[in-house]
């Protein structure tokens, strides 16, 4: 309990005090606390324990590459797990929770994995799963409760996100020096400037280390270049990181409106900018390194800029006796900011000059042992401050395509060559001192060497001038999140993994929700000392957005719940409603499934239904197929081009059915095409299709054959249609249109109830029967009198269900089942109607392969009991699989089950047995092979 | 996400935007079942410039031909399409 917080500084409000609680205790901090400073101000250490180990730890760092400090912010639905108690500002009430510990953060039971850790060596999960299923199994149980952070919600998130477009002239990523400096010059010549701060201060390490600034405190310059930006219609965006840098200069930014865990108002929580950037200035500084030794997780160990950064940003003050490790000069300012604090430095070692810290002993930590001049010596302290170097934030400018270079001074990658609008500055381009920085800035900004803005206070460096000490210990942490331990990366060495890329996989590198911030260059310098090669040529591995974890809710915006999808209703929706049906999403539409009655089970419904149709008459709304009118002097050879089937001898007033081919000849779609005049056709295709074939039509219209006079247009909402089926369709038709209906695939102009429409005479179910089309505005009247009609003869509506009944029975294909997108015509029965070539798909029909005899095709089964669909056919209980179950029904009058397959060979099979085996329902039904029509095969039921 | 200037339109998000194919696999409706065997399966799809047939399918539909880096996504040049290209 040593942390604690300094009488007066930092930019903390004393005036407004802030209540929360950690772990169910209160606590209070001050209005511009983060949730660690305020826990380091109350003496907290201990704040989670690691993933993999349950070892305890505190906090590392002091902005979002924290690695350990993640916890849980606020309860229920609002609960946001694995946020970095550095990125949360405290508001009142925040109730903030630890991670990883059962049963509580002090005892944890978990932590005695820690004893096993020899046993879970780098590559464990690749070990364990190619050691068979039964080691993974044993220890399935045990690992998924021992690993992992924060649960998720399992409510509904309350809060609302958006999303919003922009873009600027210049758009710059961090407002510290160079990133200020940067914008002030781009808004002085008059561009539109974006400029983006994670933190809510404007001012980066200037809120950190106090410095002047063109004559002005450097937080008052902040604010002055912030009022120029804005007078200059440009924005500036607080607490808003920029996550991910896309094609053409696209970034996305999370802007956060509310903390983790608030709730938030006025109501959007967080929203992603796109913004599209002329050209962007990269300014997001460097994340310090930790050293490597013997616990160098444990709480109390932290980074020594995080140090620093607690004591003047925030007052908080992490410790009272701190050492005080590494190789950079930046720690000469930690040890004056821990000295003005009035904690006192037990040691300083510098690492350049051969001294190290070998190891920290106690958890909080309580000394270490080091070598000073050569003598191991045990230090009391409650405080380490370390410092491995600062590793420049390249994240942005790699995802960008830019390419990279090994920068001594830093010991780390720098940007290089940049592949589209980006460059960077400030100390992420590896400067250092303020005014070389600022000088920077203001150049890459667009502005002249002699007015650029200086400081006249003293600028100390930050590189170290060599890289951390080597080797280290074997049970240094590098990557604190995942668990990763110098050993690890030695052992997945030694097991053959040279690869950056395939050793982070292996030991799992970096792969943690800060995605190794603090881990990846020492990770590389370790392989690269396995090597015995330069660190550049070993290289780094690929940086992907998002920079930061980023929550689902923002991602998906506005478009959650019932905004994920449009819903199409249909234009007879009301009068489907009337009979409460089961309603089935059919891509965007809502089409009745089945309208059951009372007691009715859905298949129960769709029987009666189907039955219905069957023996007197069923009503059915098909509206959403798919409709292309396609007229011109050149229609009938558009056609023939999209259709493998006849077209141009079509008769007027006539129609037939057809289908088209994809380019490799596998069946695509089918409907029905109506010559309506000479030059005038109505085609039908697949409801599922509809916006595909749209898109074909035009790409054969423009591209394959721009030379037919032909013009095609979408009329699928124009028209709202019905099919009527039955025995009684004909007289029922007959009397309400008042005139003879045309005969099978005849097609006649219509007028029901001065509705004029369309009359189709085409049959999917096997009875007879007609489809009527109507205007989508004018049908629901014409849909009332065949409704009461209907209904008057003992007939019933029907919906999807026993349409699916209808037509398996009666062999139809549909897309998607038996015409799979594996499927040519040959193989589903439809090579009889095959033009000889001329339309798409023609030339891909020639393939040998498509000839072979032993392809799946078509072909009926039939069952005592239902057969499962999507079974596969085998010839005996372990055998390969011949085939499948494509769609499966019953019969609508008889009994047993029935289904259509594709199966080897296909009907050269007829009458075998086969079973059709389901493993995954324990299924495993024995059927007979039969053509795939079970109902009124000639057809003798609608032709005349 | 690319920005794609559309000659009608100007500079527009690539959302609005569908890509049909590279130029040299459209095959003919006449194409010999060699040469879209050619064009569908066995082609070179080199790494760098590719030659493609774009849609400004949800803005003025007009079909594009753009030359479109695959490597770095660099846009040398977007024109109308020509019935002869």
């Amino acid at each position: 309990m040593t942390g604690h917080r300094l009488p007066a500084g930092g930019h903390i409000d004393r005036g407004r005090p802030v209540n929360f609680s950690f772990d169910g205790r209160s606590y209070s901090g001050f209005e511009g606390d983060t949730l660690a400073s305020a826990l380091i101000a109350s003496g907290v250490m201990l704040l989670g324990r690691s993933f993999k180990y349950h070892r305890p730890r505190g906090i590392l760092g002091a902005g979002v590459e924290e690695p350990n400090a993640l916890v849980t912010a606020n309860t229920g639905n609002r609960a946001e797990p694995n946020s970095r108690a550095t990125d949360i500002f405290i508001t009142e009430g925040l109730v903030a929770t630890s991670q990883n510990r059962w049963p509580s953060l002090g005892f944890d039971m978990g932590a005695v994995t820690g004893l096993i850790a020899p046993f879970i060596p780098a590559g464990f999960y690749y070990k364990t799963f190619f050691g068979g299923p039964r080691l993974w199994l044993f220890f399935e149980h045990f690992i998924r409760r021992a690993a992992g952070l924060g649960p998720a919600p399992t409510r509904p998130d309350p809060d609302h996100y958006d999303h919003r477009a922009a873009f600027c002239d210049v758009l710059v990523v961090g407002s510290g020096p160079a990133g200020l400096a940067a914008a002030d010059a781009a808004c002085a010549a008059g561009q539109r400037v974006i400029l983006t701060e994670q933190d809510r201060l404007l001012g980066g390490s200037l809120t950190v280390d106090t410095a002047d600034i063109s004559g002005q405190p450097a937080l008052a310059w902040a604010e002055a270049v912030r009022a120029r930006i804005l007078a200059n219609s440009g924005r500036v965006l607080t607490r808003t990181t920029a996550t991910g840098y896309y094609d053409h200069d696209l970034l996305t930014l999370i802007e956060r409106l509310g903390e983790p865990g608030q709730t938030p108002s006025p109501s959007t929580a967080q929203r992603l900018w796109r913004v599209r950037a002329g050209r962007v200035i990269l300014a997001p500084g460097t994340i310090e390194r930790p050293l490597l030794f013997t616990g160098n997780d444990r709480p109390g160990v932290m980074l020594s800029s995080a140090v620093r950064r607690y004591i003047t940003r925030f007052a908080a003050v992490p410790g009272r006796r701190a050492v005080i490790a590494g190789c950079t000069d930046d720690m000469a300012q930690t040890a004056r900011s821990l000295t003005n604090a009035g904690a006192k430095i037990a040691a300083r070692i510098d690492t350049r000059r051969g001294d190290a810290i070998l190891a920290a002993h106690g958890s909080p930590v309580a000394a270490v042992t080091a070598r000073i001049a050569g003598q191991s010596r045990r230090i009391t302290c409650d405080l380490v401050a370390m410092s491995g170097g600062f590793t420049p934030s390249v994240h942005l400018h790699s995802q960008a395509g830019g390419d990279l270079a090994w920068h001594d001074g830093c010991g780390a990658f720098v940007p290089a060559a940049s592949r589209q609008s980006q460059t960077t500055t400030g100390s992420a381009a590896g400067l250092e001192g303020l005014n070389a920085i600022l000088a920077d800035g203001w150049a890459k900004g667009g502005g002249s060497t002699e007015t650029a803005p200086r400081s006249t206070t003293a600028a100390t460096g930050w590189h170290g001038s060599a890289p951390p000490i080597t080797p280290a210990p074997k049970k240094a942490f590098i990557d604190f999140q995942n668990d990763v331990t110098a050993a690890d990366l030695d052992l997945a060495w030694r097991e053959g993994y040279r690869s950056v890329e395939h050793l982070k996989r292996y030991t799992t590198l970096g792969m943690a929700t800060d995605q190794g911030k603090t881990s990846n260059i020492a990770g590389l310098l370790r392989l690269s000392e396995n090597e015995a090669r330069a660190p550049a040529a070993v290289g780094l591995t690929t940086f992907r957005p998002p920079y930061v974890p980023v929550t689902l809710g923002v991602l998906a915006g506005e478009d959650g719940g019932h905004h994920m999808a449009p819903r199409r209703r249909l234009a007879l929706h009301a009068a489907h409603a009337r009979h409460a049906p089961l309603w089935q999403p059919l891509g965007y539409w809502h089409r009745p499934r089945a309208y059951p009655r009372a007691g009715e089970t859905l298949h129960s419904a769709a029987l009666r239904e189907a039955r219905a149709v069957r023996t007197t008459l069923g009503l059915t709304d098909v509206s959403t197929l798919a409709k292309f009118d396609i007229s011109g002097p050149d229609a009938a050879a558009f056609l023939e081009i999209v259709c493998a089937t006849t077209i141009g001898k079509l008769a007027i007033g006539r129609g037939r059915y057809t289908f088209m081919l994809r380019e490799d000849s596998m069946v695509a779609d089918d409907g029905t095409v109506w010559r309506l005049a000479e030059n005038r056709f109505l085609l039908t295709s697949s409801t599922g299709g509809a916006d595909r074939m749209d898109a074909h039509l035009a790409y054969v219209r423009d591209i394959l054959a721009p030379r037919l006079r032909v013009a095609i247009i979408n009329v699928q909402e124009h028209w709202a249609a019905f099919a009527i089926a039955g025995p009684a369709a004909r007289t029922t038709v007959e009397t309400l249109t008042g005139a003879a209906a045309p005969r099978h695939m005849g097609a006649a102009p219509t007028n029901v109830a001065g509705v004029p429409g369309w009359l189709l005479a085409a049959s999917y179910s096997g009875e007879r029967a007609f489809e009527l089309y109507f205007p989508a505005n004018g049908i629901a009247p014409v849909w009332d009198a065949f409704e009461t009609a209907t209904l008057a003869q003992g007939g019933a509506l029907y919906g999807l269900e026993a349409l699916e009944l209808l037509r398996i029975e009666k062999g139809h294909i549909v897309i998607g089942a038996e015409a799979s997108g594996r499927t040519t015509p040959h193989d589903i029965g439809l090579s009889k109607m095959l033009r000889s070539g001329g339309f798409v798909g023609a030339p891909a029909l020639g393939r040998p392969a498509l000839q072979a005899p032993d392809r799946q095709m078509l072909v009926g089964l039939e069952a005592e009991s239902p057969i499962p669909e999507g079974a596969m056919l085998v010839t005996a209980k372990g055998n390969a699989p011949q085939g499948y179950v494509t769609s499966a029904g019953s019969r609508v009058l008889g009994t047993g089950g029935i289904a259509l397959a594709l199966l080897e060979r296909g009907m050269a099979r007829a009458d075998e047995t086969l079973i059709a085996s389901s493993p995954t329902r324990g299924l495993a039904v024995p059927v007979r092979v039969t053509a795939p029509v079970f109902h009124d095969a000639a057809g003798d039921r609608y032709r005349d | 996400m690319l920005l794609i200037t559309c000659p009608h339109c100007g500079p527009r998000a690539q959302a609005e935007f569908t890509f049909e194919r590279p130029v040299e696999t459209i095959v003919a409706i006449d194409a010999s079942t060699a040469n879209l065997v050619e064009k569908l399966y066995t082609r070179t799809n080199p790494r760098g410039a590719s030659v493609e047939l774009w849609r400004h399918a949800r803005g003025c539909r007009a079909w594009l031909r753009i030359e479109r880096n695959t490597v770095t996504h660099v846009i040398a040049a977007t024109s109308l399409w020509a019935t002869d290209t």
